[in-house]
């Protein structure tokens, strides 16, 4: 499995039966391919419908059915569509079980940069600012470092999408949870030590007495 | 009855210099792309635009950025159009990044006669910036002011020659709350059908905020 596929069933894992769920562009996408059979999730696309499903066949697309990154998308049977202002009063109303996102920088407060690098790049935050704050768990889904060089730090640098909202980080190397004592290494991604973990990363990490690997093939 | 129906050359011309506008639609999907290739042919010039996201240079309400006919853009995110950022840094036109929920809300105050709102989302980041704050029952938020335009340019899948509209799956996102938040309403209909037509339980938005009704819609 490569490290994305990896960082995508962790994440898989951490959801619950019948829980509302609203993943980001890019990797936390791929989340939805690994859902455990049975598990009946509910995902929300903000720009307007519950139910979102896999993405169609070739030559099936339908260009009014899009998601939030404006791909032609569906939707499944149970599913709704509306209006963006109802579309953020389920995500800011506390309606939204889990978000799944990516990030630039994390710290270990908790704190999430992915909208903007003055100067150099600034998209837009879009929905991000409001599904961070809203959504009940917030889920980054990342790989560990960019280009070798830590991402989870201290402090994040850049503009901030949101103030200690991050619950759980989950990249290739590690799972970590943000708690009132700090970083919490609580697991190991298949190939990685925890000297290795800690090289990566930035953030001082408290190592969680009950340290276990992921468990991928649960 | 009032005749709304009239042709795309009389719609724009309800469009004129320095004017805001709000145009529906989100990455393109749900926007009024026949008004739009109209008002680019138009020259109007200097105008405020409301959006979700300024769209691709080519779709949607980007082909107006690229035309250079905003002097000021209010929207959630304005990465998939790099004419946006090129403008954005050359100081030609000043972009304000909005949350989208809260761009959501404040139009939906806007139409819907409130003064504005208190949002958690934001806070601690720069979308607080010179806004009053306020705790309530324990938890930090910021005040948002309503929003509204001279003028809406919506796009529904079915009008009736009354102005009640449905959106086809995901091209609702703003259109519906766009049309209660400006002074005068165009919408672009990809079908016009007689009053009646339309069963009551089935029109998303009605007729009494739309003034102009346009076919032709793409």
């Amino acid at each position: 499995m490569n490290e994305k596929a990896v960082i995508a069933k962790r994440v898989a894992q951490l959801l619950h039966d019948g829980d509302v769920v609203n993943l980001g562009i890019g990797l936390p996408t791929m989340v939805a391919n690994y859902i455990p059979e049975g598990m009946d999730i509910t995902f929300q696309s903000e720009n307007g419908f519950l139910g979102l499903g896999p993405a169609p066949e070739q030559g099936k697309e339908d260009c009014e059915l899009v998601n939030a990154g404006g791909i032609p998308s569906s939707i499944v049977p149970g599913g709704m569509f509306f209006d963006s202002a109802t579309s953020f009063g389920i995500i800011r109303g506390g309606h939204v079980d889990a978000t799944v996102l990516g990030a630039m920088e994390v710290d270990e407060k908790g704190n999430l940069a992915n909208w903007k690098i003055p100067g150099k790049m600034v998209p837009g935050m879009g929905g991000a600012m409001d599904l961070v704050v809203g959504a009940n768990t917030v889920i980054i889904a990342m790989v560990h470092t960019q280009k070798g060089k830590p991402k989870i730090l201290k402090q994040c640098t850049l503009p901030l999408t949101a103030k200690e909202q991050v619950n759980i980080i989950v990249t290739e190397m590690a799972l970590m949870r943000v708690t009132d004592k700090g970083l919490v290494l609580e697991e190991l991604g298949p190939e990685a030590t925890v000297e290795d973990v800690i090289a990566a990363t930035e953030a001082k990490l408290i190592i969680s007495p009950n340290l276990k690997r992921f468990g991928l093939d649960e | 009855m009032i005749n709304k129906i009239i042709s795309i050359n009389e719609a724009i011309e309800k469009v004129q210099d320095n004017m805001t506008i709000m145009v529906g639609g989100f990455l393109a999907n749900g926007s009024p792309e026949s008004l739009i290739d109209a008002l680019v042919a138009s020259n109007v010039k200097n105008l405020t635009l409301i959006c979700n996201d300024t769209g691709f240079p080519d779709k949607g309400v980007g082909k107006m950025v690229v035309s250079k006919q905003f002097k000021k853009i209010i929207a959630s995110h304005v990465g998939t159009n790099p004419e946006t950022a090129n403008q954005m840094n050359s100081g030609t036109t000043e972009v304000c990044l909005t949350p989208q929920g809260t761009l959501a809300e404040k139009i939906r105050c806007g139409g819907n006669g409130l003064g504005g709102f208190y949002t958690p989302t934001g806070i601690g980041t720069e979308a607080e910036e010179g806004k009053e704050k306020k705790i309530i029952n324990g938890k930090e938020y910021i005040f948002e002011m309503p929003l509204r335009a001279d003028v809406a340019l919506l796009k529904a899948s079915v009008v009736d020659k009354k102005g009640n509209m449905v959106f086809n799956k995901t091209t609702k996102n703003f259109n519906p709350i766009m049309a209660t938040a400006a002074d005068l309403v165009i919408v672009e209909a990809e079908k016009i059908v007689e009053v009646g037509e339309i069963n009551p339980e089935h029109v998303m938005c009605s007729g009494i905020f739309v003034d102009y009704i346009v076919g032709g819609g793409k």
